[in-house]
């Protein structure tokens, strides 16, 4: 992962070679030699091969754009509702298809925001630590013990979710509720309080869920703060706080706001720990944490066993085009903040 | 009255102690960094805690790993996920047998090749495909392989979507590995008047090797655990099932989500169970890769 330092966006930076050809004193193979006639037959054959194969990964994000927007049209055509401003999603009946997203763009977006919002400071924080406090035999194994957190599937973490974590928080929501009902965050919501399938406790989950990568890509830019800033800031008698506020943060501003933003893609195409923890709900939902519902992939990861007919199907395929334009923007803003290459593998 | 002005002193004491206030927040500071990283601990250390301690019941039982659900009733604690297991494994390997050959020479073309707009755009694809969701990647499988072509759900539908979610890690790794191997051994190479190409086969990727293989087995445990393709793209099978290209074929995501609705308190020990095993199974993966880095990399030049 390599993630251009702020002060190198916008300059245009020249863009190493292929490996192998330092144009200094330019190592390309042996053009003939007499020696080796198969060879430059080879090269051609293995670099196409190898060309080709970028080539697949290009023509699959565009195949995916393609087969679900010629899946969804159909079904877009015979939809009776607004797609847009429609909370509705009945498409039970193949001649009355009535959907919208309205209320899986709420739930996606509230639950993802609220995510974002715990995972972000103590990404930061982790990040901060990692590079600058954890002595540096450790640092490097601390690092792995927040990736681990990354390895554990998502299905058990929605697993303890819902059974483990949402009956600890029930006194966190409950308190929440009683005091701060007043502001829309906090008010009674669609579901049960008790029951835990709430975007609250969703959120929580979700922000353990997208810490790892957002700890990641801030770490990387940190780590990369140039020594002589640092060093000017302790000359001038900055304590470690000072340091890292006034050279690692705005160092590693562009490397923060990436690693959110693809924290953000995680957490809005997140399944099967969404689709668990949260309950679905008879009355609309209002912008509170303590509502239940659907978000895009929960709505069509609960439909997948009746895939069958057309046209119900391509409602849900259209929702899942929808996400994946969404998923599509934020990552490429991610890569925009990071002036080039951001990666959260 | 000039002098006066002269006389005083100009500066006044250099070195001030560092007021409280400032130590005040250096602490502050320094204890919220710290806290983060527990904070961060926490659910991990819950999340592997409780899933050992409700689901090592379940995983000693006689037959857990050689017994499918066939002919279990809901409610009886017997049967095991020999089925499960044997899914989730074909599945992941099919994609690993797709998505390896295709991720290395992808990444090849990025290194060694790739130079101009054309390789700016994969680059870019790269990034994107690693962000798509993985009920997307499976749709996408659905729109294409099911409801286009024609063909049935079935694990093999599975494992292309789970290519599509590998690919990414597999290109990116291998990528970072590749750039790792000095230009001085390609250079040397060509000094000798070997073609690029097997230069790339004989000298860089054989270098790059470890790095390669033990990236690869972190995309396949990352794989291992995705939920939604199988959702989507098969159904699920209390028995066994060897053929990947017909049938339901049940795999331990899909055994996990089935259990949860079984409301017998077998269903909830299978539940746990499963995740044990599941995360036992990445666990191994895992300590294979880092086997494989430690062991495999170097004393080869």
């Amino acid at each position: 992962m390599t993630i251009k330092p702020e002060s190198a966006i916008g300059r245009p930076t020249p863009r190493p070679g292929p490996r192998g050809d330092t144009r200094s004193f330019a190592p390309e193979p042996p053009s003939k030699t007499g020696l080796q006639t198969g060879g430059r037959w080879g090269d051609r054959v293995f670099g196409s091969v190898a060309t080709a194969a970028g080539a697949t990964i290009i023509a699959a994000i565009a195949l995916m754009a393609l087969f679900l927007i010629v899946r969804a049209l159909p079904s877009l055509q015979a939809n009776k509702a607004n797609f847009i401003t429609s909370s509705e999603f009945s498409t039970t009946d193949e001649n009355n298809l009535r959907f919208g997203i309205a209320e899986m763009l709420q739930v996606t977006v509230l639950s993802s925001m609220f995510a974002l919002l715990i995972a972000v400071p103590i990404a930061i924080g982790i990040a901060a630590f990692l590079t600058n406090y954890a002595p540096r035999r450790l640092a490097k194994p601390f690092a792995i013990l927040v990736d681990l957190l990354a390895a554990v599937p998502s299905i058990v973490f929605g697993l303890w979710g819902i059974l483990v974590l949402a009956p600890w928080l029930l006194p966190v929501a409950r308190f929440l509720n009683t005091h701060l009902g007043g502001i829309f965050l906090f008010a009674d919501g669609n579901v049960s309080l008790a029951g835990g399938g709430t975007i609250f406790t969703a959120g929580v989950v979700l922000a353990v869920m997208i810490l790892p990568i957002i700890t990641s890509v801030t770490r990387e830019v940190f780590s990369l703060t140039p020594r002589g800033h640092v060093e000017a800031a302790q000359a001038l008698g900055a304590t470690k706080w000072e340091v890292i506020r006034l050279t690692v943060f705005p160092y590693g501003r562009s490397g923060m706001i990436a690693g959110s933003m693809l924290g953000l893609g995680r957490a809005l195409g997140e399944t099967v720990a969404v689709l668990i923890i949260l309950r679905s709900a008879a009355q609309a939902a209002h912008w509170s944490l303590f509502d239940g519902g659907y978000t895009f992939a929960s709505k069509i990861a609960s439909a997948a066993a009746e895939f069958s007919s057309k046209l119900p199907t391509g409602a849900y395929i259209a929702a899942g085009f929808v996400l994946f334009i969404l998923t599509f923007i934020v990552n490429a803003l991610a890569r925009a903040a990071a002036g080039g290459r951001v990666s959260g593998g | 009255m000039t002098t006066e002005v002269l006389d005083a002193p100009v500066k006044g004491p250099t070195f001030h102690p560092i007021s409280v206030r400032r130590k005040v927040k250096n602490k502050i500071a320094t204890i919220l960094f710290a806290a983060s990283f527990m904070v961060a601990m926490v659910p991990l250390v819950w999340v592997l805690f409780t899933v050992l301690q409700r689901g090592v019941s379940a995983v000693v039982k006689p037959g857990w790993w050689n017994r499918s659900l066939a002919g279990v009733l809901p409610d009886q604690f017997a049967g095991g996920v020999y089925h499960a297991i044997y899914g989730t494994i074909v599945q992941a390997g099919i994609a690993a047998l797709l998505s390896v050959p295709l991720g290395v020479m992808a990444a090849i073309y990025l290194v060694e090749y790739g130079t101009g707009r054309f390789a700016k755009i994969t680059t870019f694809m790269v990034d994107i495909l690693a962000g798509v969701p993985s009920i997307v990647a499976a749709l996408f499988v659905f729109a294409f392989w099911v409801a286009t072509l024609g063909f049935p759900q079935s694990a093999f539908a599975v494992s292309l979507a789970l290519v599509l979610l590998m690919l990414p890690v597999v290109v990116r790794n291998t990528e970072e590995m590749l750039k790792l191997v000095p230009d001085e051994l390609r250079e040397a190479s060509y000094a000798l008047g070997v073609p690029k190409w097997t230069t790339i086969v004989r000298i860089v990727v054989p270098t790059a090797l470890p790095g390669m293989i033990s990236g690869i087995l972190l995309a396949l445990a990352r794989v291992m655990g995705e939920t939604a393709p199988v959702l989507v793209l098969v159904g699920y099978a209390r028995s066994i099932n060897y053929d990947a290209f017909s049938g339901n074929m049940a795999s331990l995501p899909l055994l996990i989500y089935t259990e949860l609705i079984n409301p017998e308190a077998a269903g909830r020990m299978r539940v746990w169970g499963a995740a044990l095993t599941l995360i036992l199974l990445i666990a191994a993966l895992y300590v294979a890769a880092a086997f494989v880095n430690r062991h495999l990399t170097r004393n080869r030049t």
